[in-house]
């Protein structure tokens, strides 16, 4: 069943105040997301990765084009309880997880506040949040009543997986999110991505420049270049037989454990 | 033939009453014309270890105990004053992790450039331009750029000036700590072309690059150390790290990399339980042991000591013949 389709999506930026000047982040782009599919949108930066998630997210307007999730426009919702709905059923984990956190309150209010989207649960909120916390490898005492300045990236970014595990939504959209986590563990959270997707049938879209990550954890690969999707296949297909130059291009630059690169 | 060779170095940052052992007797060489790899996660202390080989070592942190020796000179006796001015930069020059922010923002790159050689030489500033923009030109990096404001790099371009700024004196050791970590895979290959370029035009004579990157290592290290909790518990060959990994930790660093290959998705990929300890408090015995999936009950006593098992291979774990 598919849950999230964007059609014709475009976003174009105008800067400057008198010579204004058009950049065409994401240009005319079309997909679609199953349930229990995860897809990983895969490009270098400024290819308009973050620029598509945000639109979904309903933090950016598009310029033109549509983005349907269960079959309602996206940017039609307009009444609270219907924003909440959708603020319940997707959920977004930013690149930057020092942006999504208030410097001024303890990271506790970052996971109670799930609460106040889910509902009164009747079960005990800190048990839980002490649950999640574990599951992305953290020891909760050592992050419970600490400020985000606190704790190292890595830290903050399993935090924003343990807020998703805490919501189990329909839909992550995930920018980046173990960019700051050591490669020895990266794979255990990434694997929470894929139990959440096993065990609740959530869908994931996956924005990494890491086309190593997405080719273990990905049912389907995108690439994006110049705001288009320019290949898209199964992992095997885009990494044994890619046919855009871009795509080559991206497999021989990734570094190998059991290959060198050509000429070094 | 070693450049640096560091003996039974202690580095620790002290805190009210009580040490933070980054770096606790660690014993490392860097040979001439090599370039050895530094990996363990983060916390470990592998950047607190390269800023100490140089001696770049500012109070919480202190030297506790340990020789240092660069180029025969040794360097852990000298006061920083004198580092200041005939070590730094001259024999040995680094690359932080946060290089890209290490440009001034309101210089150009070319005043920036200045001020370095003017501290260092007697040089007048139209030589200085002029030998810059011949550097710049070997390594086909643009001049121009010379006269640009840092905002209008990008990423990847500011790592590589900062890089050619470091070696503007031609040190014999350069290190590099996480050059590549923030930037695409793309960038990540013309960053590491710029470093092979300079080892290869014979700029630098060795490199440390300092990385969580096995992938990255394998392209351009002679040879890899693998740092754990303040403690290097494996060195050896790039090969021998990659195929044939002794210690546990390594074992679990090598098994956890996931690049698109067939070898790697072959071999499937399992991930290192837990986290990094403590290292105002660190375990008991071999400090991998609360992470180690062979743990016997001496690693939990006894702190295994270094065991050569062949030239050029040293590991540090109890368990290490069951293991070859």
């Amino acid at each position: 069943m598919v849950i999230l389709e964007v059609e014709n999506l475009t976003k174009i930026y105008v800067v400057g105040l008198l010579r204004k000047k058009e950049i065409l982040a994401v240009n005319n782009i079309s997909f679609r997301v199953s349930e229990k599919e995860f897809i990983s949108l895969v490009g270098e930066s400024g290819s308009g990765k973050t620029t598509t998630a945000r639109m979904i997210l309903r933090l950016l307007k598009p310029t033109s084009g549509s983005i349907r999730f269960q079959g309602r426009d996206v940017w039609s919702l307009k009444k609270m309880e219907d924003l909440k709905w959708y603020w319940r059923q997707v959920h977004g984990i930013f690149q930057d997880p020092f942006a999504s956190y208030n410097p001024l309150y303890r990271i506790d209010r970052v996971l109670n506040q799930v609460f106040n989207l889910i509902g009164d649960i009747g079960a005990d909120r800190e048990s839980l949040i002490r649950e999640a916390l574990k599951e992305v490898g953290l020891r909760p005492d050592e992050v419970l009543g600490r400020y985000p300045h606190e704790l190292s990236g890595g830290q903050r970014q399993r935090i924003m997986v343990a807020r998703c595990y805490l919501l189990k939504p329909r839909l992550i959209l995930a920018d980046e999110p173990v960019s700051m986590i050591d490669a020895s563990t990266r794979a255990g959270v990434l694997n929470l991505f894929s139990r959440l997707r096993d065990e609740y049938g959530t869908s994931v879209i996956f924005i990494t420049h890491d086309l190593g990550l997405a080719y273990y954890v990905s049912d389907r690969i995108m690439i994006m270049y110049r705001g288009e999707i320019v290949e898209e296949g199964s992992p095997e297909e885009v990494m044994e037989n890619p046919q855009h130059p871009y795509t080559r291009k991206l497999r021989e630059d990734v570094p190998l454990l059991y290959r060198k690169w050509s000429g070094f | 033939m070693t450049l640096l060779e560091a003996e039974h170095v202690k580095a620790y940052y002290s805190i009210r009453n009580s040490y933070v052992k980054a770096v606790d007797d660690v014993s490392l060489s860097v040979d001439r014309g090599a370039i050895l790899g530094l990996a363990g996660e983060s916390g470990c202390g592998k950047s607190t270890l390269v800023n100490t080989l140089m001696m770049n070592i500012r109070p919480p942190l202190r030297l506790i105990d340990g020789t240092i020796v660069l180029d025969g000179i040794k360097i852990s006796e000298m006061s920083r004053s004198k580092l200041k001015k005939d070590v730094w930069g001259i024999l040995v020059s680094i690359v932080p992790q946060s290089a890209l922010n290490a440009l001034m923002p309101t210089k150009k790159i070319v005043d920036f450039v200045k001020d370095i050689f003017h501290y260092h030489t007697d040089m007048s500033r139209a030589e200085i331009v002029s030998m810059v923009r011949k550097r710049f030109e070997e390594l086909n990096l643009s001049p121009e750029i010379l006269h640009l404001y840092p905002h209008e790099l990008s990423g990847g371009m500011k790592q590589r000036v900062v890089i050619a700024i470091s070696t503007l004196l031609n040190p014999k050791l350069l290190i590099v700590d996480e050059p590549t970590s923030a930037l695409d895979v793309s960038t990540q290959k013309q960053v590491i072309k710029l470093l092979v370029d300079l080892h290869r035009a014979k700029i630098i004579e060795s490199m440390v690059f300092v990385t969580h990157d096995l992938a990255i290592l394998r392209q351009i290290a002679d040879k890899i150390a693998i740092m754990y909790a303040g403690k290097i518990v494996e060195v050896a060959s790039t090969d021998d790290i990659l195929y044939t990994p002794l210690h546990p930790y390594t074992r679990g660093l090598v098994n956890a990399v996931m690049t698109p290959e067939s070898e790697v998705r072959k071999r499937g990929i399992t991930f290192i339980a837990g986290e990094p300890p403590n290292l105002l408090n660190p375990p008991s015995g071999c400090r991998f042991h609360p992470r180690c999936p062979y743990a016997k009950p001496i690693c939990k006593e006894v702190e295994p000591p270094i065991i050569e098992v062949r030239d050029d291979r040293i590991v540090a774990c109890h368990l290490v013949e069951s293991f070859m």
